[in-house]
């Protein structure tokens, strides 16, 4: 069966800085993946590459079998990819709803019409608000993101990702900065996923890590270094090894 | 006021009602004093008989001001060049009335708009590729070249003296303009203004102004959820160029005339500072700001030309460094601060 | 034969008047591609500069080297003040604010000038040794010119040395390529810049000075060319020495060449071919790519 999102020998250099070094990946539909490795590994240049935001300096990024490498970003959100970003990428002189309406609103269409009030899509609306409610943000709707604390605010990040019904969802530290108090709130929401949409995640928090992945990849210094179930990879020495001096549990 | 906590999931209607949406619903809605700026200015014709003319360049201005505030207020798009649709506008009703090709007024604006547009379609095509400094040139550079252009080509544009003693039609056929008092030009600029107005209030609450707005607020994330940006963005300016091109066809029609001063690095300046002083991307900016500046200029620019000068540069100083969001900027944060003055009392 | 001598003419023309535009924008481009901020009040220092090496030549009897030496340092005086006062204040601000900013100021400047001295275009009244011709051998030209064209050459080689040999001017190039890891290397950026400011603005002086009998001097000055100031170094290519130094003598010899030549046509021209070069290579010419 077609992997949902591979790449075959995926390369990247800055000059002389290899950050990704042909890197074979393949995300399975309704996967949940996640994506580790030390600091400066090139977790988020690999999200970068899937996404389209940077350009391979070699090999190829196929959705479904098709080859997107030269596809553009917003072509790629338009074909399924979505991504949240490490720090959040939101619009913050506007409302959390009106965050969310921005993504909702590409996705169906809506976008480019000027003719009638952007009120008026009640449909739009409607769907922000009850993505809103799954994800306990629906009190703040309308509140605009600096009045937020930062961990509900990585919330609407998610929220506007979602908005986007994406087939592959790739989450760049999706609780970084959410008090522990909270981040059940997203695990819930990543648990409550569609089962066909394939998940990536890079984290550093090790529970969620494990509690959350099927599959575990270990990137260290853009390269593939190891594969496996979170059970395999937790076991390997070499890991545990590339590690060390970092909080591990395993 | 009620607030209002999330309702249970699945109740359509009850998701209607939480405050966020009612506020989005409702945010495009007339309010009060919108009314106002209308009902004033039709005070003024029967007020000041005999400063129409001011009046009638009072209103081009705020139509030419709207039509920046578009590009650079709401798309984030940073030119000193929109003198350049100003002058399409502008030259295309004078060369073809001139030329006793097209005299008509009002269908000589929609050809003025069409031209305009077209021009900023081309070079927004061409330059919203780049950004920041190199954008600012190449508007600057686009707006010098129409302007030498138009200079060059005399035969058709009358160089440098331009063309003048324009033939306009009356409007409906009816309306003659009014070469000493300008009453005809006064109320013909007005109901353009208002139809204009109409058109861009319209497009600034639809989903297309609100994806300008996150173009704006956040350029990166409206690529990461799908947004083709750049089309947006040359739609946004082509629009904004066709209204200057109006605004420039008025001019050419109310004065009767034409010539370089419509495609100068002066009028694009002027443009932008008659803005910025009113508040970008506040939809009345336009109003606001053309008013104050003219009224000062008039009274000030031809008595002490140099201390206008100076108090001007002054006035942008203080802005940029202190009151970016111009008159109706201050005007917003003493009543938000009032606001909260209040409710604590 | 006489078409060679027209020809010379207008190049060593074009050259020279491209020599005043280096002189006074290569502060510009440096400061640009220092700090990125759009400082479009840089032709207002070149116009004080210029007014100052003018006021104490013609009212002080004060001789042309010490006048330039006098406007130089005076003007680099000023814009420390405005920079440390104002400037700072904005290195964060949005390029909107800055334009605004700038124009402001440039206002200020010329209404400042016109009230003070007047609005007449003052008169350069040079030294004896620097006016009537200089005999090249195939044939004569202004003297004047000649010296522009050598101040230029001159400069522009102190420049680059003091580039490429002194640390200031490495801890320069580093920052105009990347500020942050400059910034992490221990480079005092803030205290850089206000050196560099003060350079760049003493250098337009100067250009506003030894340039007064190409480019005029009225309080005008700084708008009427501000666009071709803002030509030279975005075709340059932001923070390039070289770079400025190339384009303001592209810009000079096209301009004097098509005035001669092409009359109608030649801003066009010029207009154009910017365009097209900046869309093709947004960084200039001699930029470094994005």
């Amino acid at each position: 069966m077609t992997a949902l999102l591979e790449t075959r020998s995926l390369s990247k250099s800055f000059g002389a800085l290899r950050a990704t070094r042909d890197v074979s990946f393949k995300l399975e539909q309704g996967a949940r993946h996640a994506l580790i490795g030390p600091n400066g590994a090139g977790k988020t240049t690999f999200i970068n590459l899937l996404t389209g935001v940077l350009k391979p300096s070699a090999g190829t990024v196929l959705l479904k079998g098709n080859d997107i490498t030269h596809v553009a970003q917003a072509e790629r959100v338009k074909l399924g990819i979505a991504r949240t970003f490490q720090i959040n990428r939101l619009f913050r002189g506007l409302s959390v709803l009106e965050n969310v309406y921005m993504a909702i609103a590409e996705r169906v269409g809506a976008a480019p019409n000027m003719f009638v009030p952007a009120g008026s899509r009640r449909d739009v609306i409607d769907e922000a608000m009850e993505l809103l409610t799954r994800l306990k943000l629906a009190d703040v709707a309308h509140k605009t993101i600096p009045e937020l604390p930062y961990g509900r605010q990585r919330l609407v990040e998610l929220a506007i990702t979602l908005g986007l019904k994406p087939e592959v969802l790739l989450l760049d530290e999706p609780a970084a900065g959410v008090p522990s108090a909270e981040s059940h709130i997203i695990l819930d929401a990543i648990d409550a996923l569609p089962k066909s949409i394939g998940v990536l995640i890079i984290d550093h928090d090790m529970d969620l890590v494990f509690r959350f992945a099927q599959r575990i990849t270990v990137l260290v210094r853009g390269a593939m270094f190891a594969e496996g179930t979170p059970k395999e990879i937790g076991a390997n020495p070499d890991v545990r090894a590339v590690y060390l001096g970092q909080a591990a549990h395993a | 006021m009620s607030i209002d906590t999330n309702t249970g999931v699945g109740a359509a209607s009850g998701m209607g009602t939480s405050l966020a949406a009612r506020t989005l619903a409702a945010r495009h809605r007339l309010r009060w004093w919108e009314p106002l700026p209308w009902l004033l200015a039709i005070g003024f014709y029967f007020a000041f008989p005999r400063y129409l003319g001011f009046g009638t360049e009072m209103l081009i201005t705020i139509l030419f001001a709207i039509s920046l505030d578009l590009a650079l207020g709401y798309a984030g798009i940073i030119t000193l060049g929109h003198a350049a649709f100003f002058g399409a506008g502008a030259y295309t009703v004078g060369i073809l009335a001139k030329h006793g090709i097209w005299t008509e007024p009002i269908t000589g604006l929609l050809w003025a708009a069409m031209v305009a547009g077209l021009v900023g379609l081309a070079s927004g095509l061409v330059l919203l590729r780049t950004t920041g400094l190199t954008l600012l040139m190449l508007t600057i550079c686009t707006m010098g070249l129409l302007e030498e252009l138009a200079n060059m080509g005399a035969e058709y544009t009358g160089g440098f003296d331009g063309l003048d003693s324009l033939p306009i039609q009356p409007v409906f056929g009816v309306f003659e303009f009014d070469v000493l008092y300008s009453t005809t030009q006064y109320l013909y600029v007005l109901g353009v203004l208002l139809v204009c107005f109409v058109f861009v209030r319209t497009l600034v609450y639809s989903p297309f102004g609100h994806s300008l707005t996150g173009i704006r607020e956040n350029t990166l994330r409206m690529h990461a959820v799908g947004a083709p940006v750049r089309m947006r963005l040359v739609v946004c300016y082509a629009i904004s160029a066709a209204l200057a091109g109006v605004a420039g066809a008025l001019w050419a029609q109310a004065n009767a005339y034409v010539n370089l001063s419509v495609l100068g690095l002066d009028r694009a300046a002027t443009v932008l500072i008659v803005l910025v002083l009113g508040g970008y991307g506040r939809l009345y900016g336009g109003f606001v700001g053309a008013i104050a500046y003219m009224v000062l200029s008039h009274f000030l620019s031809k008595l002490y030309p140099s201390a206008w000068q100076l108090g001007l540069g002054l006035m942008l100083v203080v802005i940029a460094l202190f009151a970016r969001g111009g008159i109706l900027g201050i005007g917003a944060s003493l009543w938000h601060g009032h606001d909260k003055q209040r409710d604590a009392s | 034969m006489s078409s060679v001598v027209e020809f010379a003419n207008t190049l060593l023309g074009g050259v020279a008047a491209g020599m005043v535009l280096f002189i006074v924008s290569v502060g510009l481009s440096i400061t640009l591609g220092l700090m990125g901020f759009v400082n479009l009040a840089h032709g207002g220092f070149a116009m004080i500069g210029g007014y100052i090496v003018v006021l104490t030549m013609n009212r002080l009897g004060v001789p042309f080297i010490a006048a330039l030496a006098i406007g130089f340092f005076s003007v680099a005086a000023i814009s420390v003040v405005f920079e440390r006062l104002l400037y700072v204040r904005l290195y964060r601000a949005s390029e909107l604010d800055q334009v605004l900013f700038t124009i402001g100021l440039v206002f200020m400047m010329i209404a400042s000038v016109t009230l003070i001295v007047g609005p007449e275009t003052q008169p350069l009244n040079l030294p004896s040794w620097m006016q009537g011709q200089f005999d090249l051998g195939f044939m004569t030209y202004r003297t004047y010119s000649l010296v522009l064209i050598a101040v230029g050459i001159v400069i522009m080689l102190g420049l680059w040395l003091g580039f490429e040999r002194t640390r200031m001017g490495a801890q320069i190039r580093a920052a105009v390529d990347n500020r942050r890891m400059a910034e992490s290397l221990g480079i005092n950026i803030t205290r850089l810049f206000t050196l560099t400011f003060a350079f760049g603005s003493g250098m337009a002086a100067l250009g506003g000075g030894l340039g007064a009998e190409f480019l005029g001097l009225d309080p005008q000055y700084p708008l009427k060319y501000l666009v071709i100031f803002l030509i030279v170094v975005a075709v340059g290519g932001l923070g390039r020495v070289t770079g400025v130094f190339f384009a303001a003598l592209i810009i000079g010899v096209l301009d004097f060449a098509l005035k001669k030549y092409l009359p109608q046509g030649g801003t066009v021209f010029i207009y154009a071919m910017t365009i097209l070069l900046l869309l093709w290579r947004p960084q200039g010419l001699f930029g470094r790519a994005p």
